[in-house]
C-alpha cells in the first residue's frame, strides 16, 4: 500500500517539461569543480568591473608612473610592499591597478571576440549545411580556407597596417575564429536535414527560414554552447599573445599580454612583474577551461561515464 | 468506410479528390545510374475513402507518399489533388494546399523535435499559417492534445518524455491540426509494440469519421491494410501491381505478388480458399537501379514465362473483373487456383 502511494507520488507528473537545457544545467549545478571555477571567473569580472575601485583604495591610478617611490635608486621596479601591494613595473605603475585594467581588456575582448565568433559561426554553418548546394559548396571551401591560414602571420601583417586597436584585435580573433563554429555547426546540420522532423516542418509548410532557426538550430545548441565555454580561454590567451607580440593595444593601455612582454627583461630582478600577470592570464584561463570541462559534461553524460 | 464499396464503381459520383497519374520518381545514385523508385504510378482515391498502400520495404511507397504530399518533385508524371495540379507549384503557391493535406509519419521518435515542447510542435501548424497565436492558440493545442487522446497538461513536456504510442499521437495531432481533407499515413504503426498499434488505428478510424478525412494507409503488413482500408494497392518495385476493393482483393487475388503477400500472412483466415498454402518467394527484391525487363516480378515470379521477361504487362481488369479491379499480369490467378504448386519456365517456346 505505501509502496504503491510512494510510486504515486514519484510518478505524479512534473507537469513543466523537463528540457534539455534545465537537465544540463541541474547537472553542471552539482559539479564542484565547475562551481568553483565559476565563482573565480565571477571574481575575476567583479575585478574587471571594479577596476578603478583598485585605483581608489591604492591610490594609484593605472597609468601614472611613480619614478620616485615606484622605482629603485638604479631605475629597476620595486618589488610587493605597503604602497605597491604586488610590486611595480618598469615605468613605477603599480602592477595590482594594472592587473584589474587589463582584467577588462581580456574579458573584453573575451567576450566580444567569441559572440562575433558564434554569431558568425552559427549563421554560416547554418546556412551551409541547411542550404546545400552552391551556398555550401562556397561556405565550405571558405572555411577551409581560413582554418588553413597561419593565423599569426596574417594577424601582425594587418595589424602593422592598420595599427593596433581593441577593435581590430577583437575583429582579427572573430574573423579567424568563426570557422571552427561554422564547421562544427554545418557537420551537425548535414545530418539534421535528413531529419524527419524537419520534412514534418516542410509538409506543414515552413520555409527554409523557419526550419533553420526554430527546427534545426535548438538542436545545435549544445555543442555550441560547449565550445563556445571552450573558445573564451582561446581567445583571451590569443589575445595576450598578440599583445605580448607589440600586436595589442596601444601603451599606455593596461593588459596582460602587454605586462608579462614588458616584463621579460626582468625576470631575474623583478619576479613579481612577471609573477602576477602570468598569474592572472593563467587563473582566468584555466577558470574558464575548468568550467567549459563541466558545461561539456553537464550537456553530455556519456562523456563522464567514458573517462 | 463501406460507403466507397457500395457505389457503383464504373461511375464515380465525383471527382476524385486525389488523382495520380504515371508518376515517375528518381534519385540519382553516386554513379551514372539512377534509382527508380517510383516507375509510373497512377491512382485515384475518392474523399472520404482509405486507400491501403502495401508492399515490402524499398518497393517505394514512401517515395510516393512525398511525391502526392509535394516534398518531392516528381520527376514526370502528374499529381492533381481536388482538381489543382499540384506538380511545378512553387513552395509559395503550394502553401496554402499545404494545409490540406497531411502526413502522419513512421518514426515518432524521428518525426518530433526532441528540443521543442510538445506544445510548440502541435502548435506549429497553426504559427507556420499565421491562424492563431498565444492564448487562443494553446487553447487550439490543448483541445487537439485531448482529441487525440493525451492528457492536455502535458503541453510544455518534451517527445522524450512520451511513450512510442503517446508520440504517434502528437503526430497526429499536428497532422489534424489544420482540419486536412487527405491525410498520407506512411506506416503509422510499423514503429509501435502491436498491443497500442490497435490503438492507434482506431483512433484514426475514430478520426476519420469525426472529421471527414481521406486517407492514404501506407504499410508493409497487409493485415494492418486490410483492416482500414476501402480499397488497397499493392506495390511492387515501383510499380502497382494490383489495385482492388478490400475484400475483393482478399477473395480474388489475381496477382502472383499479391497472393505470396496474403500467404504469409500469420492468421488463416478461413475465406480465402488458399489461405493455408505458403508460397515462399525466389530470390531477393531485385534492385531500383536497375529493375528486371518486361514483367518486374518475373525474376521470382511462380507463373513466369518467356512472355513475361519480354513485355510488360499494363494494370487492367482481367478476367471477368470490374473496372475497380485492376492487374499487372499476363497470366493472373484463376479462384481456386494453386499457387504453390506452380514453376517458372522462361524459356522461349
Ligand atoms: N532520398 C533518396 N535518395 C536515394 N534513394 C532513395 C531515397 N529515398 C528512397 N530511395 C530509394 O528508393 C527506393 C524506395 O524507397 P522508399 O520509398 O523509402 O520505400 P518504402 O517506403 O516502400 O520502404 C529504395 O530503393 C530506396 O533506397
Ligand atoms: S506477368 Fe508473368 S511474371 Fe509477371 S506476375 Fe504475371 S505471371 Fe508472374
Ligand atoms: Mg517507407
Amino acid at each position: 500500500m505505501t509502496a504503491s502511494l510512494e510510486m504515486l507520488e514519484t510518478s505524479a507528473p512534473a507537469i513543466e517539461g523537463r528540457s534539455p537545457f534545465l537537465l544540463a544545467f541541474r547537472r553542471l549545478r552539482r559539479d564542484k569543480v565547475a562551481m568553483v571555477s565559476l565563482v573565480v571567473i565571477v571574481l575575476i569580472v567583479l575585478m574587471a568591473v571594479f577596476a578603478p575601485l583598485f585605483a581608489t583604495i591604492t591610490g594609484h591610478p593605472p597609468n601614472e608612473q611613480y619614478r620616485d617611490i615606484g622605482l629603485t635608486p638604479d631605475g629597476l621596479p620595486r618589488g610587493p610592499n605597503g604602497t605597491f601591494w604586488l610590486g611595480t613595473d618598469d615605468l613605477g605603475r603599480d602592477v595590482l591597478v594594472r592587473i584589474a585594467y587589463g582584467a577588462r581588456v581580456s574579458l573584453l575582448v573575451g567576450v566580444a571576440a567569441t559572440a562575433i565568433t558564434v554569431a558568425v559561426g552559427i549563421v554560416l554553418g547554418l546556412a551551409a549545411g541547411f542550404l546545400g548546394g552552391v551556398v555550401d559548396t562556397i561556405l565550405a571551401r571558405l572555411i577551409d580556407v581560413v582554418l588553413s591560414v597561419p593565423f599569426l602571420l596574417v594577424a601582425i601583417a594587418l595589424v602593422s597596417v592598420t595599427g593596433p586597436s581593441l577593435s581590430i584585435t577583437v575583429l582579427v580573433i572573430g574573423f579567424f575564429s568563426w570557422a571552427s563554429v561554422a564547421r562544427i555547426v554545418r557537420g551537425q546540420v548535414l545530418s539534421l536535414r535528413e531529419r524527419e522532423f524537419v520534412e514534418a516542418a516542410r509538409s506543414l509548410g515552413a520555409g527554409d527560414t523557419r526550419i533553420m532557426f526554430v527546427d534545426v538550430l535548438p538542436n545545435v545548441l549544445a555543442p555550441v554552447i560547449v565550445y563556445t565555454t571552450l573558445l573564451i580561454p582561446v581567445v583571451i590567451v590569443t589575445q595576450a599573445t598578440l599583445s605580448f607580440l607589440g600586436l595589442g593595444l596601444p601603451p599606455p593601455t593596461a593588459d596582460w599580454g602587454g605586462m608579462i612582454s614588458a616584463s621579460q627583461n626582468y625576470y631575474t630582478t623583478a619576479w613579481w612583474f612577471i609573477l602576477f600577470p602570468g598569474l592572472a592570464l593563467l587563473i582566468t584561463t584555466l577558470a574558464f577551461n575548468l568550467f567549459g570541462d563541466g558545461v561539456r559534461d553537464a550537456f553530455d553524460p556519456r562523456a563522464d561515464r567514458l573517462r | 468506410m463501406t460507403e466507397a464499396l457500395t457505389q457503383p464503381v464504373t461511375q464515380p459520383v465525383t471527382q476524385p479528390l486525389l488523382r495520380v497519374r504515371d508518376v515517375r520518381k528518381e534519385f540519382p545514385t553516386h554513379g551514372r545510374e539512377v534509382v527508380r523508385a517510383v516507375d509510373g504510378v497512377s491512382l485515384e482515391v475518392r474523399k472520404g475513402e482509405t486507400l491501403g498502400l502495401v508492399g515490402e520495404t524499398g518497393c517505394g511507397k514512401s517515395t510516393l507518399a512525398r511525391c502526392i504530399a509535394h516534398l518531392y518533385d516528381v520527376t514526370s508524371g502528374s499529381v492533381e489533388f481536388d482538381g489543382t495540379e499540384l506538380t511545378g507549384l512553387s513552395r509559395r503557391a503550394m502553401r496554402p494546399l499545404r494545409r490540406e493535406i497531411q502526413m502522419i509519419f513512421q518514426d515518432p521518435y524521428g518525426s518530433l523535435n526532441p528540443r521543442r515542447r510538445v506544445g510548440s510542435i502541435i502548435g506549429d501548424p497553426f504559427a507556420i499559417h499565421g491562424i492563431s497565436a498565444g492564448a487562443e492558440r494553446k487553447r487550439k493545442v490543448q483541445d487537439l492534445m485531448e482529441v487525440v487522446g493525451l492528457n492536455p497538461e502535458h503541453y510544455n513536456r518534451f517527445p522524450a518524455e512520451f511513450s512510442g504510442g503517446q508520440r504517434q499521437r502528437i503526430g497526429v495531432a499536428r497532422a489534424l491540426a489544420l482540419r486536412p481533407k487527405l491525410v498520407i499515413c506512411d506506416e503509422p504503426v510499423s514503429a509501435l509494440d502491436v498491443s497500442i498499434q490497435a490503438q492507434i488505428i482506431n483512433l484514426l478510424a475514430d478520426l476519420q469519421k469525426e472529421f471527414d478525412l481521406t486517407y492514404v494507409f501506407i504499410s508493409h503488413d497487409l493485415s494492418v491494410v486490410r483492416h482500414v482500408s476501402d480499397r488497397i494497392a499493392v506495390m511492387y518495385l515501383g510499380k502497382l501491381v494490383e489495385v482492388a476493393p478490400t475484400e475483393e482483393l482478399f477473395q480474388q487475388t489475381r496477382h502472383p505478388y499479391t497472393r505470396a503477400l496474403l500467404s504469409a500472412l500469420p492468421v488463416a483466415d478461413p475465406d480465402t480458399a488458399d489461405s493455408r498454402e505458403q508460397i515462399i518467394l525466389a530470390g531477393d527484391i531485385p534492385s531500383a537501379t536497375n529493375p528486371p525487363q518486361g514483367c518486374r516480378f518475373h525474376t521470382r515470379c511462380p507463373k513466369a514465362r518467356a512472355t513475361c521477361a519480354a513485355a510488360e504487362p499494363g494494370l487492367d481488369p482481367v478476367l471477368d473483373d470490374g473496372p475497380a479491379h485492376r492487374t499487372a499480369c499476363f497470366f493472373p490467378l484463376t479462384i481456386g487456383e494453386d499457387l504453390s504448386t506452380a514453376v517458372p519456365d522462361l524459356k522461349a517456346s
